[in-house]
C-alpha cells in the first residue's frame, strides 16, 4: 500500500517506517560505513579529511532518526488516539493529521515572522532616525502595529490597472508568497523539528527560494507600465545574479559536513562555539560574510534594493499593487529574510546548539535519553523548545542585522549592484569553495591533523556513531514495540 | 484493519498529473507569451511535484531550479527584451493547428501503446540491494558520481562496481567549456583606437 510518501522522511512518518528501515539496515549492512568511506579514502584515518569521516555519521544521524518518532506527531496519535477509536485513525488518517499539523504550524511561523519583523523595521529604523517610531497601537512599543497594518491593507480596495493582464497582474503575489512559503518546508527548526527531513535538503531549499524570482518577472511585466517593467527587469537580473554566489558559499560548509541534510548539518557543530562550520577553516570564515552580503542582496533588501526603493522612486515592480496583494509581496520578502537568515545558522552558526558544551551535551542526553525512553519525554521535548528558542534568536538577529545594514548605508547603483555581483562575490566565493575544498588536504600534510579546532568533526561523528550503537542494542521500548504491529500492517 | 477509502498518494498523483496536463494544454492554447510561460511553470512545477512523490527528490529539486527556475527566467527575458511591443501575441493558422495537433496525437499513440506494452508489475520490482531508504537518494547519487558503486557490490567479492566518473567529468568539463565561450561572446568589445 502506497501512502503520503513525501511523509515517510519527515519525523513524523519514521515511526511507521520503522520496521522498514531495520529491514533495509540489516540487509544492506551500513554499506556506506564498511566500503565507501574505505574505498575512498584507505587505511589511515589521520589522512582522511572530514568529508570522508563525517561518512559514517549518516548512519548514526538516520538511526537517532528513527529514535525521534517516538517523539513525534504520528507516534503521538499512533500511541494515545489509536486506542480509542481504532476504525478512524488508521495509518493514512494519521498521516493526513500530521501534515496537517506540520502545515499549519509552519504557516504560523511564516505569517507571523513578517509581523514581527516588520514591527521591528520600524522601531530600528526609527530609533537610527532619532525618532521613537510606533509607540501608541497595542500599548507598549506600539507592538501591535503590523496587525493594524494588516487590516488597513485587507480594508483596501483591491485595484488592477485597465492596461494590466488581469490573470498574471492578480496570481503573482502569491507566486512570491507560495516560494518563500514553501521554503520553510525543509528548514530545521530544532533537532529534528522539522516538517520534510529531506536528504538533499539545502538543494531543495535553494531550488524554492530561487522561484521567487518569477513572481516578481510576472509582477513587472503584467502590470501594464513601464515603471513596474523596468524595476522587474532589474529586480529579476540581480537576483537571479545573486543566487551564484549565494549557492556557492552555502556549499562551503557542505564541503566540511558531507551532507546536504540541513538536520544532519546542525547537528553536527555540537559541542561549542569552536565546532561551528563559522570557525571550521578560514575560507568558511570569510564565506559566512560574503554569504551574508549576497543573502541580503538577494532578498532586495537595501543597500542593493536599487530596483525597489520603495521610499523614494516609484516602487519598481509593484508600483501598481494595492492593498493585500502588495502586502503578499512584503510578507514573502520579510518571511525570506528569515529563511536566509534561517539557513545562514544552519550552516554556519551551529543552528539549534547554544554553543557553551556543557550545556550543548546536556540537551544531546536529554534528547536521546527521551527518545530511547530512558528518560522523561517532557524534559527531550522542553530540550527541543529551547534549541528551537536558540535558532529562532540567531536567525532573528540576522534579520535585525539586515535592517540595521538597511538604515545605515547609502543605496548602490544599479550597475554598482551588477559589478558587485559578476566582478567580485562570484570569483570571491569561487576562490573560497576551491579553498574549501584543499584545506583539509593542506591541513593533513602539513599538521597530521584533520581539522584546526580542537575537537575535529570526524571525532564527533565517530562518538555519534558509537552513542546510536550503543542505544539501538536496547532501542526495544515499550512504545516501539506496541507500534511494531501497526507498521507492519502499514507495510503491506 | 479496513483499506482506507482513499489512498493519499494516488490521490495527490491524480492532482498533480491533471495540473500537469492541463497546463501543458493550456501552454498551447494560451496566445501571450508571459501567459505561456506562466502555464509552463505550473506545469514542470507539478511535474517536479511528481518526482517528490516518487521518492526522487533529487531529480525534483533539480527540476525546480534548472526547469522552472534556469530556463524560464531565460525564456522570459527573452521574450521581454527582444519583443517589440507591449504583450507580445502569437497567434497560430488552422493549418499550423492541424499538423500540430496531429502530430501530438501520434505521438500520444506511440506514448500509449508503448506504456500499454509493459508488464508493469515485474518492471517494477527492483532488487532489494538498490532499494534506498524512502527520498534520501543523495549519497548513492554522488558515490555513483565519483565512480563506485557500494550498493551494487556484493558482500563478499573484493570486485568494484564502476560508477559514472567518466560521463560526469566530461559533462562537467562540456558546461565549463560553454561557460567560457559564453562569457567569450558576451564581452565587452574593445574599439581599436591606438
Amino acid at each position: 500500500m502506497k501512502l503520503f510518501l513525501r511523509l515517510r522522511n519527515s519525523p513524523a512518518g519514521c515511526l511507521i517506517q520503522q520496521n522498514r528501515i531495520e529491514a533495509q539496515r540489516n540487509l544492506r549492512g551500513g554499506w556506506l560505513q564498511s566500503r565507501g568511506a574505505s574505498v575512498i579514502f584507505p587505511e589511515d584515518r589521520r589522512w582522511s579529511y572530514s568529508f570522508c569521516e563525517s561518512l559514517p555519521g549518516q548512519q548514526a544521524f538516520s538511526k537517532q532518526r528513527n529514535m525521534w518518532a517516538t517523539q513525534t506527531i504520528a507516534g503521538f496519535l499512533e500511541k494515545y488516539c489509536s486506542g480509542y477509536f481504532p476504525e478512524f485513525v488508521g495509518p493514512n488518517f494519521q498521516y493526513v493529521l500530521a501534515a496537517i499539523i506540520h502545515a499549519v504550524l509552519l504557516v504560523h511561523a511564516f505569517a507571523l515572522s513578517p509581523a514581527v519583523f516588520i514591527w521591528l523595521e520600524r522601531k530600528v529604523s526609527g530609533r537610527i532616525q532619532d525618532r521613537l517610531g510606533p509607540t501608541r497601537t497595542g500599548g507598549l512599543f506600539g507592538w501591535l502595529q503590523s496587525l493594524a497594518d494588516g487590516i488597513k491593507l485587507v480594508q483596501k480596495e483591491d485595484l488592477c490597472p485597465p492596461a494590466a493582464d488581469s490573470l498574471l497582474f492578480r496570481s503573482a503575489p502569491y507566486f512570491v508568497c507560495v516560494a518563500s512559503f514553501a521554503a520553510f518546508m525543509v528548514l530545521p527548526f530544532s533537532s529534528g523539528w522539522v516538517a520534510v527531513a529531506a536528504d538533499c535538503g539545502l538543494f531543495i531549499i535553494l531550488a524554492i527560494l530561487s522561484l521567487e524570482v518569477f513572481g516578481i518577472i510576472m509582477a513587472g511585466y503584467s502590470s501594464g507600465s513601464k515603471w513596474s517593467l523596468f524595476g522587474g527587469m532589474r529586480e529579476a537580473a540581480q537576483m537571479v545574479s545573486y543566487e551564484i554566489p549565494l549557492a556557492i558559499c552555502a556549499l562551503v560548509p557542505v564541503i566540511a559536513a558531507g551532507s546536504l541534510n540541513l538536520g544532519e548539518i546542525g547537528g553536527m557543530q555540537r559541542g561549542g562555539i569552536q565546532n561551528w562550520f563559522l570557525f571550521h577553516n578560514p575560507f568558511a570564515f570569510i564565506a559566512f560574510f560574503v554569504y551574508f552580503v549576497v543573502a541580503t542582496a538577494s532578498c532586495k533588501r537595501a543597500p542593493f534594493d536599487l530596483a525597489e526603493a520603495e521610499s523614494e522612486l516609484v516602487g519598481g515592480f509593484h508600483t501598481e499593487y494595492s492593498g493585500i496583494r502588495w502586502s503578499f509581496f512584503f510578507m514573502g520578502e520579510y518571511a525570506s529574510m528569515f529563511a536566509v537568515c534561517g539557513i545562514a545558522s544552519v550552516l554556519f552558526l551551529g543552528g539549534w546548539n547554544t554553543g557553551i558544551p556543557p550545556l550543548d551535551d546536556a540537551l544531546y542526553v536529554a534528547r536521546n535519553a527521551s527518545a530511547t525512553g530512558e528518560g522523561s519525554a517532557i524534559v527531550g521535548y522542553l530540550a527541543n523548545v529551547l534549541g528551537a528558542f536558540v535558532f529562532v534568536t540567531k536567525a532573528s538577529f540576522g534579520v535585525f542585522v539586515q535592517i540595521w545594514l538597511r538604515w545605515t548605508l547609502p543605496r548602490l547603483r544599479i550597475d554598482q549592484v551588477m559589478t558587485t555581483c559578476l566582478k567580485y562575490l562570484v570569483p570571491i566565493s569561487c576562490f573560497l569553495f576551491l579553498g574549501a575544498t584543499l584545506w583539509p588536504l593542506l591541513l593533513a600534510t602539513a599538521s597530521q591533523r584533520s581539522s584546526w579546532t580542537p575537537d575535529p568533526l570526524g571525532n564527533r561523528t565517530a562518538a555519534e556513531i558509537r552513542e546510536a550503537a550503543r542505544v539501538s542494542t536496547n532501542t526495544a521500548t515499550p512504545a516501539q514495540a506496541s507500534l511494531a504491529p501497526a507498521a507492519k500492517a502499514t507495510i503491506q | 484493519m479496513n483499506p482506507p477509502l482513499i489512498d493519499g498518494s494516488s490521490l495527490l498523483f491524480t492532482i498533480f498529473a491533471a495540473i500537469t496536463c492541463l497546463s501543458a494544454v493550456a501552454v498551447v492554447v494560451a496566445q501571450t507569451v508571459v501567459r505561456m510561460a506562466f502555464w509552463l511553470v505550473l506545469s514542470l512545477g507539478s511535474t517536479a511535484a511528481l518526482f517528490f512523490l516518487a521518492d526522487a527528490d533529487f531529480v525534483g529539486a533539480a527540476q525546480l531550479l534548472i526547469y522552472v527556475g534556469g530556463t524560464l527566467v531565460l525564456l522570459v527575458f527573452g521574450v521581454m527584451l527582444t519583443a517589440s511591443g507591449p504583450y507580445l501575441k502569437i497567434a497560430t493558422s488552422p493549418g499550423e493547428t492541424i499538423l500540430g495537433a496531429a502530430v501530438a496525437l501520434l505521438f500520444l499513440f506511440v506514448v500509449f501503446s508503448a506504456v500499454s506494452g509493459v508488464e508493469w508489475p515485474a518492471a517494477t520490482q527492483a532488487p532489494a540491494s538498490l532499494a534506498a531508504p524512502a527520498g534520501n537518494t543523495l549519497r548513492p547519487l554522488g558515490l555513483s558520481l565519483l565512480g563506485t558503486r557500494p550498493d551494487l557490490d556484493l558482500p563478499d567479492s573484493d570486485q568494484l562496481s564502476p560508477g559514472y566518473l567518466l560521463p560526469f567529468e566530461i559533462v562537467s568539463v562540456h558546461l565549463l567549456v560553454v561557460l567560457i565561450g559564453a562569457a567569450y561572446l558576451a564581452r565587452a568589445k574593445r574599439r581599436n583606437t591606438p
